[in-house]
């Protein structure tokens, strides 16, 4: 026992890698929030009258809602009023390519191992780099617009493709859907904008890569994806945040749009800041993610590896509104110490012949608390839907939690869905297996949840996986079950 | 919390509260007054709008009083081959002289037994029905079984419900078994007339080292009529709890049925059937506690929805953090006859002990069409061949039911619905 314990604390008392933060000059916006920062921000931003009006109007919506409470987490409730809504780096003007941006905010990216500059980068992939409140650089974007494909900063896609945002904004994500939608609507600072046309297959990965630097700044950010008809996207998304004793806020939108036959790819290694060991500080991950296939045909995919924040609240969801279309979500929350997940996803089954996947495989260590939520509704209409449901925790240590709250409401008799879930520990068989075999205790556990997390990390691009594999690994080596 | 709705309805109800048990009278209306009667949008009702159903059917809320109950009326009410006691209420009243004397168990008025701690197992904050009832309830019936008695025959309890103006009827009993007893329980109920009434029903059940109670409850009564049992079990080391529920009608039926396991090596096991047509409403709320290591709880609940019928199935499984070495297993399997027929489940897990071993499954489907093939193929026509296999797909509950008579009864009726239906 005392030597699982001397593992357990060696693992409870890893650091967290990406703490550490930069001091440059920023741009912010006053303490507080009121119609007169929102100005503020559109001002800022140079935005049309028609999206500072939809800003308005949303934070109209917001004042009148009150914060959810129903998710199984426990946490100081944030003061919102004390946040500063915009903070960004001064930078000299925009920057037209990648010379002209400070090389102080292209070496924060170096050193968490991103390049911007597109020569020193593997091919294949794009990325869009946001850092507090707005985007730093996009990279590639020549290659990319060659095949019509736009992907820039929200902002940026503000000014030069209005007509695309104005129709798709809101489309998924409706201003009016929930307590943080509502607030994301109000102020959401930057992010990313992607739009692939009809028939065009995206030659690279997409990536966002978020970053928090300032302190007390809440951020905001605001993705948005169109796939036209037979298009295809793959996008990843990365985040990270210095190390400090406050709690931040992070209350992302990401609308995914899947026109018919189109498909959608959307992957997130998602590592905030969870807190020190004893619970202190870390992010406080409030985010509404949805994808619709609106076309027949259509296939919106969800993969997220979850191992950051204090608090997730989280929950990626697909309406399945086209004939055929199939939405998918694959999941590995790992919670530590006191951080607490509530993650899950909704499959709404609204046209004929709909199928939707769910893996989730959820694992708790320290006195963490990890929780499954999700919901499979196959609507009147939804003839012939099908739906597999798998949700499994693994539990490492006394203290920590595992629940799952499924919600599964059928309301069309051709429908077939099917729920599982186990909670377990690692068996002492199977690490005895192991040992026999002359593999370390330490090294079994790793096979092990290597193993058990195997089929949702299959799903990651390679980059990604093997950054997800490397977090796991540093997360959750030598706890022994 | 819930919002307050149509709390004064019931407080009238409250006002008519007979003065015994004036401390847990009065802490279970404290507690209805927080609480309130759940609206739509509370979670724990969230597919049973009981509130709105209230409001819409029960006209009058007055306790339904008891009407006359003729011997004839009981034979002619009993399962055949039934030949175990019998109890006998109307609109929750208990009938002594309809009712046998059993032997061996001590049954008398909850109104005699004035130190009993009523609601110390159904605790009245954790429903708002279950707070009603302990605050407003007029009597209701105490049976204790003494230790190391093995009660072999069952306990019938039969009532007559009746109400002409959609009035409300309180049941309420608590059932104690000493150590290492045995006795088992059928619950039935009859309707008389389909006018619609509230029953509003607390059974209290407390079992101590080694016992095992058995519980089994066929819920048939007429179209109309409404329900809400609070059904709650503790159990001591080594005993076991079995029940089995066997819902067949009823306009709107809310079961919660929670089991606290309280004692090493104790074991518990819940197993149910909703086959529902026509608007039939049945909602299944099992909870079951794991507070110590080495306990094992086992659920199966199966739904047949046909028609405009809705089940809801809500399974809570809570392992504590000393419940270590917990087996859990937990099943709810559905099929959809119609296209109007809606299910509702959430097989709900919430774990915080890591030495364990839990598991759920929910399934929701139609029959297997190879199955049918094979039946078809071998002469039987495709209406029998559905019927058979749904009456195999209900069987594996129903051989849980181990006295023989009722499982039978249960069994033919069972078979006719199915017949008559598909």
């Amino acid at each position: 026992m005392s030597k699982d314990n001397s593992i357990l604390e060696e693992f409870t008392s890893k650091e967290y890698e990406h703490g550490w933060s930069v001091n440059f000059e920023a741009d912010e916006a006053p303490i507080g929030l009121n119609e007169g920062i929102i100005q503020w921000i559109s001002a800022k931003k140079e935005e049309p009258k028609w999206l500072l009006e939809w800003r308005l109007k949303a934070f109209r919506i917001w004042l009148t809602m009150t914060e959810p409470e129903w998710a199984n987490v426990n946490y100081p409730k944030i003061n919102l009023q004390g946040l500063r809504y915009y903070s960004a780096p001064k930078q000299k003007k925009s920057a037209k390519n990648l010379d002209e941006i400070d090389p102080e905010l292209i070496a924060i990216y170096e050193r968490l191992g991103i390049s911007l500059n597109e020569q020193k980068r593997l091919e294949g992939i794009a990325v869009d780099a946001v850092l507090d409140s707005v985007s730093v650089a996009t990279t590639f974007r020549g290659t990319l617009s060659k095949l019509g494909i736009v992907f820039c900063s929200f902002s940026e896609a503000v000014k030069e493709h209005p007509d695309l945002v104005k129709k798709y904004l809101g489309s998924v994500v409706p201003m009016t859907d929930n307590y943080y939608a509502a607030l994301n609507s109000a102020v959401f600072s930057d992010g990313s904008f992607c739009y692939i046309p009809k028939g065009v297959r995206c030659p690279m990965e997409l990536s966002t890569y978020f970053r928090i630097n300032a302190a007390n700044t809440g951020q905001f950010e605001r993705t948005l994806i169109v796939a036209e008809d037979e298009s295809y996207v793959s996008y990843l998304e990365g985040c990270t945040a210095p190390q400090r004793d406050e709690n931040q806020l992070h209350a992302a939108v990401v609308e995914i749009y899947a026109g018919a036959h189109a498909e959608v790819k959307y992957s997130t290694v998602q590592n905030w800041f969870p807190g020190d060991k004893n619970g202190k500080g870390g992010i406080y991950n409030f985010v509404t993610k949805r994808g619709i296939c609106a076309g027949d045909y259509a296939k919106i995919s969800w993969t997220q590896v979850e191992t950051g924040s204090a608090v997730t609240w989280k929950y990626p969801s697909c309406i399945l509104k086209g004939d055929h279309s199939i939405g998918e979500f694959y999941s590995v929350a790992v919670t530590n110490n006191y951080q607490q997940a509530d993650t899950g996803t909704k499959m709404i089954h609204i046209g004929k012949n709909t199928k939707s996947r769910i893996v989730s495989k959820g694992i708790s260590a320290g006195k963490s608390q990890n929780s499954y939520r999700g919901q499979v509704q196959v609507m009147k209409r939804a003839d012939n839907a099908r739906n597999f449901s798998q949700c499994d925790s693994l539990l490492m240590g006394d203290r920590c939690g595992a629940h799952t709250f499924p919600y599964i409401d059928i309301n069309n008799a051709s429908a077939k869905v099917e729920h599982e879930a186990t909670t377990s520990k690692i068996g002492e068989d199977q690490i005895f297996y192991c040992n026999q075999r002359g593999i370390a205790t330490e090294d079994a556990v790793a096979l092990i949840v290597n193993g058990y997390a195997k089929e949702v990390l299959n799903q990651l691009p390679m980059e990604f996986a093997v950054e997800a594999q490397k977090l796991l690994a540093l997360t959750l080596e030598g706890s022994v079950g | 919390m819930s919002t307050l709705t149509k709390q004064d309805t019931f407080i009238g109800l409250l006002d008519t509260a007979p003065n015994n048990f004036s401390a847990a009278r009065t802490l279970a209306k404290e507690s209805y007054l927080s609480q309130g009667i759940p609206v739509a949008k509370a979670e724990e009702y969230k597919f049973s709008n009981i509130g709105k159903k209230l409001e819409q059917n029960i006209s009058n809320v007055a306790p339904a009083q008891p009407f006359e109950v003729t011997s004839e009326m009981v034979h002619s009410s009993i399962f055949a081959g039934y030949e175990g006691d019998l109890l006998v209420f109307s609109n929750g009243k208990f009938l002594p002289q309809l009712s046998s004397k059993i032997e061996g168990v001590e049954v008398s008025l909850i109104s005699e037994k004035n130190d009993l701690a009523i609601g110390s197992i159904a605790k009245p904050e954790k429903d708002a029905f279950a707070a009603i009832n302990q605050a407003s309830f007029e009597d209701g019936l105490f049976i204790s079984v003494p230790k190391k008695a093995q009660i072999e025959r069952p306990i019938l309890l039969l009532s007559f419900n009746q109400a002409n103006g959609g009035q409300v009827i309180q049941p309420r009993f608590w059932i104690e078994a000493g150590d290492f007893a045995e006795v088992t329980f059928i619950d039935q109920s009859i309707s008389l007339g389909d006018n619609s009434y509230f029953v509003n029903k607390v059974i209290e059940l407390k079992g101590g080292v080694n016992t095992h109670l058995k519980y089994y409850r066929l819920q048939n009564e007429s179209k109309s009529a409404i329900e809400v049992s609070n059904i709650e079990t503790d159990v001591q080391k080594d005993a076991r709890f079995t029940s089995v529920n066997i819902s067949l009608s009823g306009d709107l039926v809310r079961n919660n049925l929670s089991l606290n396991l309280l004692g090493s090596n104790s074991e518990g096991n819940m197993y149910g059937i909703y086959l529902l047509n026509g608007k039939s409403h049945v909602d299944n709320h099992t909870n079951v506690d794991h507070t110590i290591p080495h306990a094992e709880s086992n659920e199966l609940y199966k739904g047949i929805l046909a028609d405009q019928s809705r089940g809801v199935f809500n399974g809570k499984i809570f392992v504590r953090q000393d419940a270590q070495k917990t087996n859990a297993f937990q099943q709810n399997n559905n099929i959809l006859l119609s296209e109007d027929a809606i299910i509702n489940t959430k097989p709900q897990l919430e774990i915080w002990a890591d030495d364990v071993k839990c598991s759920h499954g929910c399934t929701v489907g139609q029959l297997d069409e190879e199955a049918l093939f094979y039946l078809q193929a071998r002469g039987i026509d495709k209406t029998q061949a559905k019927g058979l296999l749904l009456y195999a797909f209900a069987g594996e509950v129903l051989e849980k039911i181990e006295e023989e008579s009722f499982r039978v009864y249960c069994d033919t009726l069972i078979q006719e619905r199915l017949g008559s239906k598909f």
